[in-house]
């Protein structure tokens, strides 16, 4: 027989940082607890004996034992519905502007404060009628939460089915009733959800299109897929941050997610001074009324750093659960894996590699798993993509939070100390990067952009690597010494990396590239690299080839907005000057 | 005032254990008073019904079973006053200068709350050091963190005394203080340092905490939270702009692990907590600035490295929270350069923001991006070098190395009083690209080649006197 919970109340015995032991109170493993006289909130996370252990979300300073530890009876959960976009949470779902309106430019303690807004009204318009049988994650209604995101789909909630033997059309809050069922249940705008429970689907599906990023090295080089899997380790300032930054800006998903666990509080000030200026450059519209940010930053407590990532992609989940691509941005799981082997050494826990808990690996293999593209409950498709940002220590990939990660993610985008050093950005090495998707997705690149695509990305890949093997080399007698053709491989290798590879997140049109742009940019270095090749054949000397004029103007297209004519009038002069009229 | 109890069970390193306490609080404040009276302070670390774990901050020697134990039902709190202004505090924050007791305005809990990321505003006010390879290439900003990473025996002191002299916002007349905080450093520095505050006039707008190599360590754990208290009484009670500047963090973290070894807690990488990342954001953290105040706090902490090893846990964590790091160099120190900033591995992460037209100068972004890529060239280029010769080298390749070399022998190298307004340093970097080919200057709009490079400069003034 289920025991009770809810309501128990009990006493503190013990507090030691974030970790609150009580006793005397019933409670199931993962049940949320308002802990001492101020309610800080808190979930249980072991029972032992008749101790319950509770890992509290707030800083504990002046709390005592005997003071009362009530349950709710609840597993941490998020409220899903219309009011999310646009908004910043902290770890556990509560807005920050309602915590600033409580406390003030500081977070205080014990405040509530519910992740939508009660009092907003929103417009519901069914796409169901009375008399029609629905079920969990059916779509019951409309409402137009932003002008980019006009269909907010209602659900009904996963585990609840029925015959709608009412429903209204009209302007509600979250918490009118919008619709009622045979058995007596009503409907509202939003729902609850557990957050360390995936929400369900019908069926996986099979990742085939690409996540468009409009950045060069990722989509040409290493695309990953719609529903797919993405780490960016890198040790710090490498990018890591501006490349999740462009990710949330550009890529092609309906929503983002963006959660900054345990990272710096200016990052999410800038986010949330930046996105309301960006357009989405599909629909003109300001970035922010696509996203959800959710900023737990690294001097939070630490126990809801633990929460947040759960927060986030429950959220992502439900987007996906309405058929929208939604894209997750989670920077950084590092730190995430620290708040969990804090609490774990707070448990006392026999420790696994460098002091993380042995389920690390289980607990990063879990959150991942939770992306994916599927069928939805109402027959829709929707993905959820998920990049995690990994911060190693000192660099090291061997550590254990970037090598169990790297064992469940398909793409990896290592990031590279000696890149960033010379500036070169995105610091992405090219060589230790990878995608496993690169194959599955090639047809549709192949299809929707050119059928040479794949073609000319091995081409370039081999170039690539070549130059690496020829660098040794250089290294050892200096460029001169090397024979003709491979001095002009170098040279085209150079203009990959120079002017394909290294793009401007912060120039206002290099900061997005087309996948159109992406493709007439490689196929011109192919097209000089063709060129330079006859032109040796034809006798030209190697210096001029590698030095022919035209080169400048070739560059400086990807700054142009309107890069064809640039594009085409460079080329144009590069043939001239390598083949003559 | 609490009842006072004899019931010390085990005292271990820092740390005292009692028993059959009345409930006490997480995080409160305990006096000990020993036998012959003398009081020390200490924070409650872990409490429950059967026993409590203390931390003394100023160590427990000389302790035994029979002191008496105080809970003050109170947190550590700082005495708050404009008057904290001109003062030297210990490590624990009482005067050591001999002059009056602060008379307190505020007290204030040490652990400051974290400033909500939605109340921020974003840094983007540029704060000029006068120092070349700071101002031209890893800009600081107001409301920044930016660690100084440097090694024994390297001049860090030196420079922060160049930055706490020089640093200004320019074309303002704001209220400007700082906050020092010396953690665990030796007579001799801190003497160098009041010396120069003192002789500089510096000390007036400045609040002083000592905690020297003699004092207990772990009275460094609270000294840069007493610290950073008093920056913000200043900046948000005050509307002053704070610079903060600790040293040496690496102390403090030594202090840390000592606390954790004699907790016997589970330990992360070469010993130090697991949770060494949390504590040491809620220090770096607390810089910033915060949308309708008017006073800033900017951070400038500083560390040695542990044997120049960047990828050692204090540095590396650090790295992670602070916007950025300027990076010292055994390397150019030996070369007799100062300050020898390594600029390749240094970086401002807010400079973007705080540069450019208006701010510095329109051509400064690009301007920075062409010297990045040009000096980490001819850096390159010396380990070719170290193997062909320089003969071997084409003029493009030896026109770089030149480049490399003077960048560092005049661009980075100045003088310890010498201060650089950010024109001069942009237009001494633009003498050194005359050095290099001006087709390779990819990197910098036409326009502004056009503008500031000195060879056209140089046409324009002869065009004009002609």
């Amino acid at each position: 027989m289920e025991v009770k919970t809810a309501g128990s109340v009990g006493e503190i015995y013990r507090i030691s940082g974030p970790l609150v032991v009580a006793e005397g109170l019933k409670a199931k493993m993962y049940d949320v607890c308002k802990v001492g006289e101020e309610g800080l909130m808190g979930e249980v996370v072991g029972i032992r004996g008749d101790k319950i252990l509770i890992q509290v979300y707030e800083d504990t300073s002046g709390v005592r034992p005997g003071e009362k530890v009530i349950n709710t009876g609840m597993p941490l959960s998020v409220e899903l519905g219309p009011g999310m976009l646009g908004t910043i949470y902290d770890g556990v779902q509560r807005p920050l502007p309602a915590l600033k309106e409580v406390s003030g430019d500081f977070i205080g303690r014990g405040i509530e404060a519910p992740g939508l807004d009660r009092k907003k009204k929103w417009h519901f318009k069914p796409t169901v009628k009375k008399g029609d049988k629905v079920k969990g994650g059916d779509i019951i209604g409309v409402v137009k939460e932003t002008e980019l995101i006009s269909e907010h789909r209602i659900l009904v909630p996963p585990n609840i089915s029925g015959t709608i033997t009412e429903i209204y059309e009209g302007d509600f809050t979250v918490e009118d009733t919008v619709a009622v069922l045979d058995n007596g249940t009503e409907l509202k705008l939003y729902h609850k959800w557990p957050v360390r429970i995936p929400r369900p689907y019908v069926e996986k599906l099979p990742p085939e299109i690409p996540l468009i990023t409009g950045q060069r090295i990722l989509d040409t080089f290493f695309p990953v897929a719609k529903g797919g899997t993405a780490a960016i380790p890198g040790p710090f300032g490498s990018g890591k941050t501006v490349t999740q930054h462009q990710l949330a800006k550009w890529a092609d998903a309906q929503i983002i997610v963006y959660i900054g666990c345990g990272e710096r509080g200016n990052e999410m000030t800038e986010v949330l001074e930046e996105f309301p200026e960006l357009k989405d450059p599909r629909t003109g519209r300001p970035l922010m009324e696509r996203t959800v940010l959710i900023a737990n930053t690294s001097n939070m407590p630490v126990a809801a750093r633990e929460a947040s990532v759960y927060t986030g992609i429950t959220i992502a989940e439900y987007f996906r659960d309405m058929g929208y691509d939604v894209a997750i941005q989670a920077d950084s799981t590092s730190r995430w894996a620290e708040a969990m082997r804090e609490i774990s050494g707070r448990l006392e826990e026999m420790p696994g590699e460098e002091g993380y808990p042995a389920y690390l690996a289980s607990r990063l293999a879990e959150f991942y798993e939770r992306a994916g593209r599927v069928k939805t409950l109402s027959g829709h498709i929707g993905s959820v993509t998920v990049v995690g940002a990994v911060s190693p220590p000192g660099g090291d990939f061997s550590e254990p939070v970037t090598q169990n990660t790297l064992r469940i993610v398909k793409v990896f985008w290592a990031l590279d100390a000696k890149l960033a050093a010379r500036r070169h950005f995105p610091a992405i090495n090219w060589l230790q990067s990878y995608s496993l998707y690169v194959e599955t997705l090639r047809p549709w690149f192949e299809k929707n952009v050119a059928p040479d695509w794949g073609e000319l990305r091995n081409w370039a890949m081999e170039v690539l690597q070549e130059e690496a093997n020829l660098q040794e080399i250089v290294q050892l007698v200096g460029s001169d010494a090397l024979p003709d053709a491979q001095r002009i491989l170098l040279e085209v290798a150079r203009m990959i990396r120079e002017i394909y590879l290294i793009q401007y997140a912060y120039d206002p049109v290099d900061t997005y590239c087309p996948l159109e742009k992406q493709y007439d940019m490689l196929k011109g270095i192919k097209m000089i690299n063709d060129w330079m090749y006859k032109a040796l054949e034809m006798g030209k000397p190697v210096e001029e080839i590698i030095g022919v004029k035209g080169k400048e103007k070739f560059a400086r297209a990807k700054f142009e907005e309107n890069y064809k004519p640039v594009l085409e009038e460079a080329l144009e002069e590069i043939r001239k000057n390598l083949l003559g009229e | 005032m609490g009842k006072e109890y004899k019931t010390i069970t085990d005292i271990a390193g820092p740390l005292v254990f009692l028993e059959k306490t009345e409930p006490v609080a997480y995080g409160e404040l305990v006096t000990i008073t020993l036998p012959d009276g003398t009081v020390r302070r200490g924070q409650v670390l872990d409490t429950s019904k059967d026993f409590v774990v203390v931390q003394v901050f100023e160590g427990t020697r000389g302790l035994d079973k029979s002191c008496s134990v105080r809970f003050t039902g109170d947190v550590v709190k700082l005495n708050c006053s404009k008057d904290m202004l001109g003062r030297i505090l210990s490590g624990s924050g009482e005067p050591i200068d001999g002059g009056p007791k602060i008379v307190p305005e505020e007290r204030r809990e040490i652990v400051g709350a974290a400033i909500n990321p939605y109340a921020r505003q974003y840094p983007r006010e540029f704060i000029q050091t006068g120092i070349s390879a700071i101002d031209g290439m890893n800009t600081l900003v107001r409301g920044q963190k930016l660690p100084i990473f440097s090694g024994s025996g390297l001049p860090h002191n030196d420079i922060a005394l160049q930055i706490a002299r020089q640093a200004k916002v320019r074309g303002t007349e704001e209220e400007f203080a700082i906050v020092f905080a010396a953690m665990g450093i030796t007579y001799e520095e801190a003497h160098q340092f009041m010396k120069e505050f003192e002789r500089t006039g510096a000390l007036e707008r400045a609040v002083v905490f000592l905690n020297l190599a003699s004092d207990p360590a772990i009275e460094r754990l609270i000294t840069p939270r007493m610290a950073l208290t008093a920056a913000e009484f200043l900046a948000y009670e005050y509307d002053y702009h704070i610079l903060v500047i600790l040293t040496d963090m690496t102390n403090y973290c030594e202090a840390l692990r000592e606390i954790s070894a004699a907790r016997e807690e589970v330990p992360g990488r070469r010993g130090y907590p697991g949770y060494m990342y949390t504590d040491l954001a809620t220090i770096y953290e607390r810089a910033g600035r915060i949308r309708g105040r008017k006073g800033t706090i900017t951070q400038m902490p500083i560390l040695t490295m542990p044997g120049d090893d960047i990828t050692h846990p204090i540095p590396d964590l650090t790295g992670y929270i602070t916007e950025g790091q300027i990076v010292l160099s055994r390397e150019l120190h030996a070369k007799g350069i100062y300050p020898p900033i390594d600029v390749l591995p240094s970086l401002s992460r807010l400079m973007k923001e705080g540069i450019g037209k208006g701010m510095t100068r329109e051509d400064h972004k690009e301007w920075n991006d062409q010297m990045y890529a040009a000096y980490a060239e001819g850096v390159d280029l010396r380990g070719l070098v170290a193997i062909v010769g320089e003969e071997a080298l084409s003029e493009r390749d030896r026109r770089y190395l030149k480049f490399a070399d003077e960048f560092e022998r005049r661009f980075v190298n100045q003088g310890k009083y010498e201060d650089r307004d950010i024109e001069y340093t942009l237009d001494l970097g633009w003498e050194l690209l005359a050095i290099l080919p001006e087709e390779e200057l990819t990197k910098i709009r036409r326009e502004y080649i056009e503008k500031y490079h000195p060879k056209y400069r140089k046409k324009k003034a002869e065009g004009e006197a002609s």
